[in-house]
């Protein structure tokens, strides 16, 4: 495996001590998956990150820190807030947390629309602060586009992923029931995660009133028990500190260990990637431009293939900067579709309301996830005919805290001790919408701005349209109905009317697709132009569902990663 | 912060000085060495407010005989951190006001400073204020702020003591490393929150 260097000035060694069999581009929820699976198929692979080194455990620096210890108890400081009020939005954004989030001011953007873009610039990327659900998609998922004629025909189905998404989920270990939904196929579990008595109460007056609606225990990737040597998760429920039990999975808890173990790996970190080099000569990209993130001096790096995972907005803000003559417009930009299509989920719709009983019923333990209410509409017997696709619904019941009512004293020695105790339960029901795929839902790079590294301002120019403002009065309407159907009190119903983007799902702008003239990438995420370029995070998402993605970004990856080791050996790429 | 709130402290010294203070760097550096120690907070609020914060938590929040009560938790110090850090200019204006006002209610029905009050006369006290906060929420004009700067009192002292290692820890259950989740356990009436 040998690959092309572009530039004929540079000296010999200098070419060979940058020069890789693979170059990862990106080390959060796919890129680790793409280091560990090249790694361990004997590829010397360069893993570029454009943030700083983050330690498993080591630099965890809040993980074990007691909220009285934190000089604010977790609460952001005016300062903080104000400098930031993009990623204050976050509801992860907190001051045990606060060192793994990019600061509004560091990396600036245009929106010409609002878009709140949450992102996670060191080792591991996202993957540390992630909300770890895991749901699969279906067969029903893959065929969507194709039934309602929204978005290009995805080029694969689940019968493909399937396989992958085993893979993936032996390794990472994901808690789980097999529920035999087949809008949400079983995966390889590890125990299920307890519902409370409130969330089993639910299911059951769930499943007498709605039968197809069911409540499950979410799929989560939190260790039930422990497994390959890591968790298992102790259930104290501050996962996104970074966990020092290995409890739940993440880059650098698991597939980054895995890659370095295999000795094929080169991690660099602070290396912001400018963009793909294209020999135009050999028809192929020949490796990667990358400006140093603290010395801001520009190095090249060369190999045979070439992983794209720098998570959604940035994969595409490389391609779009990858110019050359043969692409003008961006690296297999040969029509209208790089940057378009941006898709998100519909977090906008949310409820809560209030239990009357189970006063004898308490938990022990901080659950790592929750109840998930499963897709119904548009499924099997459902029809809606207002909207498009579907949604589904994170589910939880928790005691608030007192048992003060009207009548109580609200200061003094009998208010505190009622405040000491368990109070009522209180449940929360957040919807999670398909977003369909629209062309005006767009990322187009600022053609007068750059940021220090010499990068492009990405713009933002999207936002909800009817069927997602559709879909979002059925989750309030839907959702009342069933907190009905459970006997909760005092419903309450909420559109925050959020942007796109603060779902922290932002998917799309390379899609793969069957056609090369209405795609960028084909079953394999190669691009379809470029063969030995492959993206495999979010950007190639064809359309959401209604799952949280990241498992189906992990087994995408792996898929192709594999793909392309086999390519290499029958000297296809 | 602490670092910041010291050159800020520095900076209203040397106005007050007239210039630069000899030693400045000493004073930055915390005066000690050759390892400063965790220098007091320098917060918004002064040394007697933060005093006259600890008696109203105290009375919101007193000792008792199951835990320790809302001074033991440092809460005074605790609200003066928040208000610094955290409230903007005008939480901060409507806080430091409502100080004010309930010296001058104290003196006003009382005669005497609310510190100076008998336990039972400071619990009345309160109780009145806690009438004045639902009527202000009844009655404010549009143009008024939401908060009531009692209301912020109590919020500021609720959310200090139970957060606080003594609230968690003694008037709360607190298991730092659970080690399983149990969804569902029999609750026996009396038995503490977790934390």
């Amino acid at each position: 495996m040998t690959a092309r260097p572009s530039s004929a000035n540079l000296n010999i060694t200098a070419t060979q001590s940058n020069t890789y069999d693979a170059i990862v581009i990106g080390s959060g929820m796919s890129g680790g998956w793409a280091a560990k699976e090249l790694c361990e198929k004997g590829l010397k692979t360069l893993v570029l990150e454009r943030g700083r080194n983050v330690e498993h455990i080591e630099d965890y620096p809040t993980a074990l820190t007691p909220d009285w210890n934190l000089p604010h108890r977790n609460r952001l400081t005016h300062e903080l807030a104000e400098a930031n009020p993009i990623v204050s939005k976050c509801y992860a954004f907190g001051e045990a947390t606060e060192h793994f989030f990019v600061k509004d001011n560091e990396h600036p953007y245009v929106q010409k629309k609002p878009f709140d873009w949450i992102r996670g610039y060191q080792v591991g990327g996202k993957s540390l602060m992630w909300a770890r659900m895991t749901q699969r998609w279906s067969q029903h998922d893959f065929e969507a586009n194709a039934k309602d004629g929204y978005g290009v025909d995805w080029p694969i189905r689940y019968d493909d992923l399937a396989p992958w998404y085993s893979h993936v989920e032996r390794f990472a270990g994901i808690a789980g029931n097999k529920d035999g939904l087949p809008q949400l196929p079983d995966g390889e579990f590890l125990p299920p995660f307890d519902m409370n008595c409130v969330e089993l109460d639910f299911k059951e007056k769930l499943r007498r009133a709605f039968p197809d609606r069911h409540l499950i225990s979410s799929r989560i990737a939190n260790l039930s028990v422990s497994h390959m040597s890591r968790g298992p998760c102790q259930s104290r429920n501050l996962c996104h500190r970074g966990c020092p039990y290995s409890g739940y999975f993440s880059s650098n808890s698991a597939t980054l260990p895995a890659a370095a173990a295999t000795g094929n790996m080169t991690l660099r970190p602070h290396a912001v990637v400018h963009s793909i080099i294209y020999d135009e000569e050999h028809e192929r990209a020949s490796g990667v431009r990358v400006v140093d993130a603290l010395t801001k001096e520009m190095t090249e790096y060369y190999a045979t293939i070439i992983f794209v995972n720098a998570s959604t907005i940035n994969s595409t803000l490389i391609l779009l900067n990858s110019t050359s003559t043969r692409f003008p417009n961006g690296l297999g930009n040969d029509h209208e579709v790089l940057g378009h299509y941006l898709l998100a989920h519909n977090y906008r719709g949310r409820l809560s309301a209030e239990v009357e009983g189970f006063e004898d019923m308490y938990y022990y333990g901080r659950s790592p996830g929750g109840a998930y209410l499963v897709r119904f509409r548009n499924f099997g017997k459902d029809r809606s005919r207002k909207f498009l696709r579907g949604y589904s619904y994170s589910f939880g019941a928790r005691r608030i805290q007192g048992i003060v009512t009207e009548d109580d004293e609200p200061i003094g020695a009998a208010f505190k001790e009622k405040m000491s105790v368990p109070g009522p339960w209180r449940v929360w029901l957040t919807g999670m919408g398909e977003c369909l795929p629209y062309y005006e839902n767009k990322m187009t790079l600022s053609k007068d701005q750059t940021d220090e590294w010499g990068m492009p301002l990405v713009e933002f120019d999207c936002e909800w349209k009817e069927n997602e403002d559709l879909m979002t009065q059925d989750i309030l309407d839907e959702g009342a109905a069933m907190l009905e159907a459970g006997d909760f009190k005092n419903i309450r119903q909420n559109d925050s009317h959020q942007a796109m983007g603060l779902d922290i799902h932002e998917m799309g702008t390379a899609r793969m697709g069957r056609d090369p003239k209405t795609s960028m990438l084909n079953g394999y995420n190669q691009i379809h132009s470029v063969k030995n370029v492959f993206v495999t995070d979010g950007s190639c998402m064809a359309s959401t569902a209604c799952q949280n993605p990241s498992i189906t970004y992990m087994a995408i990856t792996a898929r192709a990663a594999n793909f392309a080791v086999e390519e290499l050996k029958n000297r296809n790429l | 912060m602490a670092t910041m709130n010291r050159r800020e402290a520095l900076a209203a010294a040397s106005v007050l000085f007239g210039g630069a203070i000899v030693g400045s760097q000493a004073f930055l550096a915390g005066c000690v060495s050759p390892k400063p120690k965790k220098e007091p907070f320098v917060g918004l609020l002064a040394d007697s407010d933060v005093a006259l914060l600890d008696e109203i938590a105290e009375t919101i929040l007193p000792t008792t005989e199951s835990s320790p009560g809302a001074k033991a938790a440092k809460v005074g110090e605790f609200i003066n951190v928040i208000v610094t850090d955290c409230y903007s200019p005008e939480e901060q204006n409507i806080f430091r006001g409502g100080l004010h006002r309930l010296n001058a209610a104290t003196l006003e029905r009382h005669g005497k400073l609310f510190v100076e009050l008998a336990p039972e006369e400071r619990h009345t006290f309160l109780l009145t204020l806690e009438d004045d906060v639902r009527n202000y929420r009844e009655t404010r004009a549009p143009d008024e702020p939401e908060t009531h700067y009692y209301g912020m009192i109590k919020q500021l002292t609720v959310w200090g003591y139970f957060s606080s290692e003594v609230g968690s820890t003694q008037a709360l259950r607190y298991v730092a490393v659970p080690g399983r989740y149990d969804g569902c356990v029999p609750y026996i009436e009396g038995e503490k929150m977790w934390a």
